[in-house]
Formats: structure tokens, sequence, C-alpha cells
């Protein structure tokens, strides 16, 4: 049965997806002018993914997230003035410029921090669950990582404990087919991800990652198993990443099997497709630009901020090494 | 003052920690039903429980990742490693998260957990299984790393561990484990960074870590009978390091040697030389002097291992050099 979503919560979706979109151009738009240190991994194409899995979260959950992280920080309620201060070094950024892009954290949100090691966060996010278990709250974790992280030790040693102590916890794998260059088909002998979740004993489930509602209702699935005590599930959305590994990456790998991949893809762009949802229930034109537009203001306002922001004295690079 | 066994007092200091704290929770291979390899944890479990005294799988990443996750959301995780060796096998847990968090997060988080491993030769375990890690350890910023030489130490120094606000490394010397000394009672949490004259001396500086101290004991008892006067500095953690002590000491003798089981090369000797130079070239009537297990990897056999690993003898012997 079709969930049923009043114009509200759609127009939401919309809001959080066209903010991670607009958010990640700027950011390409630094990294094109050369104002902005070091590299970022793009969200664009994604948007799906992490605005329909946090929209199934409650403000006290957690989330780990990764080298391609913005996108989880946003739906999370991120501040992309602070982002965006963060991804320029700057010193009112959320880590005070010394994390970047990759590193980017806000507890107060309830997010563990992107993550610059492929796998890094997964047992984090999983020890977050623990404590969550322990203390006897019903928070619930969600661990984020892509397609090749499944391929590292701590996806296999954090979802087996997650498993066998039925942790609160929702591993989701963003398959966007590549590890940089590599194609996950080439080294890795099966097609979906999910059907690792059999070796664990927990549900694997394979969702359409550019179709945030078919995300938002999966994810949901899957948190309330995790906060009723039935423990993990391995959900995967199938996506893409419009941009290379990192900006600047031309990604022409991406051509050696079928010239029109990206293009094929991309017709499917989540805001796309959601667009023509959102118009089939009736809501106008009118109604969507009034939102990208609140969103356009939010981003120049953030776009200007990072700009505006000084950057940190030498002396922080000394700070927060220890707590006292 | 009463009898105990160096692991009775690690066990005593968990069990009052715990007890003082309901956020110490514990997770290692083989801590619970059979109360550690090393008998380190022995009635905690049937004490304390299941959820606090978690028996793991072998997933040494896993389970340091979970720890870094659970600091992160409020508890204070113990983590035991059965042997420092594999701190290799979870080396990005320790090294680039908990160590780096909070830095990257700017200062936003703090990761209060302890890992308890043992280290050092002596029970023929090969190269896998004896290695010395303070000296790998302490190279990164974000660590705090603590060598405890007797019991009274070690239970003092791990209830300071506890309730530190950072990773804290605890390296024990797997040889102590069944080892009595004699310990006060109770025993108050010992600050971190403040050294211990453990003997004190004129002709000689002896700085010492871990069953180094005690070695460096008989060998002080011999050299005694000699006319040589040692004092002992029980160096008691690597980092923070207290150089206070070491200087005002090596001022007073003139001379200083560093005894410390890891290897030489780029190891705890090198770094105390250099570390004091500046500050006691001028007092120095030798070259400074080192002791440590030669760069060669632990052998197995009790023919190969003995002869090299840092011995009363060998202190005798160099110190004697030292004072020609």
């Amino acid at each position: 049965m079709e969930k049923v979503y009043d114009k509200k919560q759609l127009l939401s979706f919309y809001e959080t997806m066209y903010r991670m979109r607009r958010f990640e151009e700027e950011v390409f738009e630094f990294y094109k002018k050369g104002l902005m240190p070091g590299l970022a991994h793009l969200y664009l194409g994604q948007e799906a993914v992490a605005t329909g899995v946090c929209a199934a979260l409650r403000e006290e959950d957690y989330i780990g997230s990764t080298h391609r992280g913005h996108g989880h920080l946003v739906a999370r309620g991120a501040r992309l003035d602070k982002m965006m201060a963060e991804i320029l070094g700057k010193v009112d950024g959320y880590s005070r410029g010394k994390g970047g892009s990759m590193h980017i954290m806000a507890l107060d949100l309830g997010i563990l921090g992107a993550n610059g090691i492929v796998g890094g966060e997964i047992p984090i996010a999983t020890g977050a669950a623990y404590t969550a278990k322990y203390l006897g709250t019903d928070q619930v974790a969600v661990s984020f990582f892509g397609e090749s992280a499944s391929n590292e030790g701590t996806f296999h040693e954090s979802i087996n404990m997650a498993a066998a102590w039925d942790l609160p916890i929702v591993y989701v794998v963003e398959n966007n087919l590549y590890g940089i260059s590599v194609d996950i088909r080439d080294v890795t002998k099966v097609s979906d991800i999910a059907d690792r979740a059999i070796g664990y004993g927990i549900p694997g489930v394979i969702v359409d990652g550019m179709d945030v509602l078919a995300v938002h209702q999966a994810a949901e699935e899957a948190v309330k198993r995790a906060r009723s005590g039935n423990g993990p599930t391995l959900l995967e959305c199938k996506t893409y990443r419009w941009q290379g590994h990192h900006v600047g990456d031309p990604a022409e790998y991406r051509e050696r099997k079928d010239p029109k991949e990206k293009e094929t893809w991309m017709e499917r762009c989540p805001l796309k497709l959601f667009r023509e949802k959102m118009r089939k229930e009736n809501i106008t034109d009118k109604e969507i630009a009034k939102v990208e537009e609140a969103v356009e203001k939010e981003v120049q306002e953030a776009v200007q901020f990072a700009q505006d922001s000084p950057y940190p004295d030498v002396s922080e690079a000394f700070d927060h090494v220890f707590a006292d | 003052m009463r009898e105990i066994l160096y692991r009775d007092a690690l066990r005593e200091a968990l069990d009052e920690e715990m007890e003082r704290d309901d956020s110490v929770v514990m997770i290692g291979e083989d801590i619970g039903f059979i109360g550690g390899n090393f008998k380190v944890t022995v009635g905690l479990l049937e004490k304390y429980g299941d959820l606090r005294v978690k028996d793991s799988p072998i997933s040494e990443a896993g389970i340091v990742g979970m720890g870094v996750g659970m600091a992160l959301t409020g508890l204070r995780p113990i983590v035991e490693l059965m042997f420092s060796d594999f701190l290799l096998v979870a080396a990005d847990q320790v090294i680039n998260q908990a160590a780096k968090i909070r830095y990257m997060s700017g200062g936003q988080a703090k990761v209060p957990m302890v890992i308890r491993t043992p280290i050092g030769g002596g029970r023929s375990s090969a190269a896998q299984h004896s290695q010395s890690m303070q000296a790998m350890v302490a190279h990164f910023p974000g660590l705090k790393v603590v060598v405890p030489s007797t019991a009274q130490e070690a239970k003092g120094l791990l209830k300071t561990a506890i309730r530190d606000d950072n990773p804290v490394i605890f390296l024990e010397h797997k040889m102590e484990y069944t080892n009595k000394f004699m310990i006060d009672d109770p025993v108050e949490p010992i600050p971190f960074g403040k050294a211990r004259i453990a003997r004190e001396g004129t002709d000689i500086t002896i700085v010492a870590t871990s069953s180094q101290v005690m070695k460096s004991e008989k060998a002080a008892k011999e050299l005694e009978k000699d006319g040589i006067s040692v004092e002992i500095i029980d160096l008691r953690t690597i980092v923070p390091m207290d150089r206070e002590t070491i200087i005002e000491s090596v001022k007073k003798t003139g001379r200083l040697l560093v005894v410390d089981e890891a290897h030489e090369r780029c190891g705890i000797g090198a770094e105390i030389g250099a570390a004091v130079m500046d500050d006691v070239f001028y007092y120095l009537d030798a070259p400074i002097g080192r002791i440590a297990t030669p760069n060669v990897p632990l052998p197995f056999s009790p023919a190969l291992e003995f002869p090299i690993i840092p011995s009363p003898d060998k202190i005798v012997a160099k110190v004697k050099k030292m004072m020609e």
C-alpha cells in the first residue's frame, strides 16, 4: 500500500534535496574559482538517499557519514553557512577549519562526523547504537557508506556485531557503482550489496535511490525495526554520482562500458523525478519556485558568510589535541 | 599495605571505577566468561552483566571503533585488546579515528576511552605477541600513553585513565600479571604527566618504563655494591611526558640512561634524549645512553629472546660503562 504524504511533507523533501543540490553546486564553483583548499566529494545525484533516510529519523538519533557527506549533513539540518565556512577552511566552520569537507561534525545534531577513511565510520555509528541499547533509550543510529566500503573489514565486523546483539542501527549503502575509478561490478561478485545481509542474519533491502519516497518508506521500515529492538537492516540505495569521485575528476572511466551511462542516470535525476511526482499531487510550479527561492537565498547567504569569515589564527593549530 | 597480584590490582581499578560510574563499559575478546586472557577481568561479568562486560567477536577494528562511537555518545568504554600487537589490526580506529576526532571536530567532540593491552616479551610468544607498542602509539598526537610499573602504579594510573576525557593507551606488561606487589589501601588516582622518583641517587639517572622500572631497581642494588648511586625515575606516562623531573634529576647526577622495552630505532630513549638535551647538555658528564630491544623482531626461542630484551644485567653493564 502506497504511503500517503501531505503537501507540506512533499515540499519539505524537495526543499532538502534542492538545498543539497544548490549547496554542492556552489562548492563546485568555489573549487573552479580556486577558492577552496583541497578537494570535495560532491553529493550531486544522490540527494534522494540522505533526504529519504534522514526524514525517517528523530531529532535525538545519530548518523555516521562519509567523505561524500555534505548531503547527509544537510539532511540532518546542519547549517549551510557553517558547512561552507568549514569547506573553505575558515574559523566559523563547524570544526573551526580543522576538518574541512571530509570531516564535518555537528554533534549537537547527532552527526558523529563525516569521515575521511572509507568504512571508518561504520563501527563508530555502531558504537553509538550500542550506547542507545546500553542506556535503554530508543535512539537509532544510521551508518551511511558507499558500495565500496562494503569491501572493508569494518563493514563485516560492525554488521556482524550489530546483528548478533540486535543493535538499533540501519546500515545504508549508497551504491553509486564506483570506488573512485573502479567499477564495483569488476571487483565484487554479487551485484547487490544487500545480498550480503543474509550472511549476518538480517534483512537486506534494495531500493531505488533516485526515488525519495521509496527511500523514505524503506528507511522508515528499517528504523522502526531498529527502534523496536529487532536489530539492524542493510538498506541498499541504487544511485549515481553526477560528478567524478571528487571535484576535478573527469570520471572518463564511466564511459568504458556504456558511453551513455551517465546520461541515462542523469535522466533519472531525483529532483526532476520528484518534481514530476509533485505536479501529479497538484503542487504548482509556483509553490515549487517559492521553495527554491528561499533555499537560494540561504545558499547565497552561506556563500557570503563563508567568504567573509576569517581564517583561523595559526595558534589554533595547537588547540583541541586533548580535552582538558 | 597489603600484598596483591598485579592483575588483581588492575581488576580492582576496573571494579571501583565501574561501581563509581555507570557510564564505564567494557568490551573485548574473552573478557567475560573466562575473565580475560590474563585473568584481569575475572568476576566482572557476573557482577555487572553482559551488556557492561561484553565478550566480543575477534574483530579488533570493530571493537575499537565501537568504543569510539560509545565515547562520542556519552559512555566511557574500556576496550581490551588481548595483545598490544593487535593494535595494528585496529590501527585505523586507534590512530585515524580515536586520536584525531576531537581535533578534526574543532574541539566539539571528546573521546573518553581506554584501550587496555599487554606489552612485552618473555613468554616465548614470538614476534606477533611480544611487541612493546609504546613508541609507535606515542608518535601520534591525540593519544595518551601510559606505561605503569608496579601494581600500585597500575591501579592508580588505570583509575586516572578511565576518568580521562581522551583516548588513553594503557600498556600493561604481560610478565607482571602474576607478580606480587605491596599496595596501599585505598589507591588514589595517579595524575598523568608526573613521573615518580622510584629510587633516589646521585651518580646517574635512569628513566625507565613499565617492567624496566623493577629491572632497574634490581640493577641499582647491584651497582650499589660497587658504590654507584642510581636515581630511578618511573616515567609513568610517555604522553604527557614529565620532562621537568628528568631534567632536574640529570642536572643533579650528570648522567642519563633511558631503559624501555620497545625497539631502539625511533624509540623512547631517542625521544627522551632529544627532548631533554637542550636543558641538560652542559650538565652531562657522559653521553646519554639507552637500553632498548634491538631492531629485530622478537624471536621465539628463549635462547634467543631473553638475551635480547632489556635486563638488569644489561643495565648494570651499561651504567658501569657510562660511569667510566
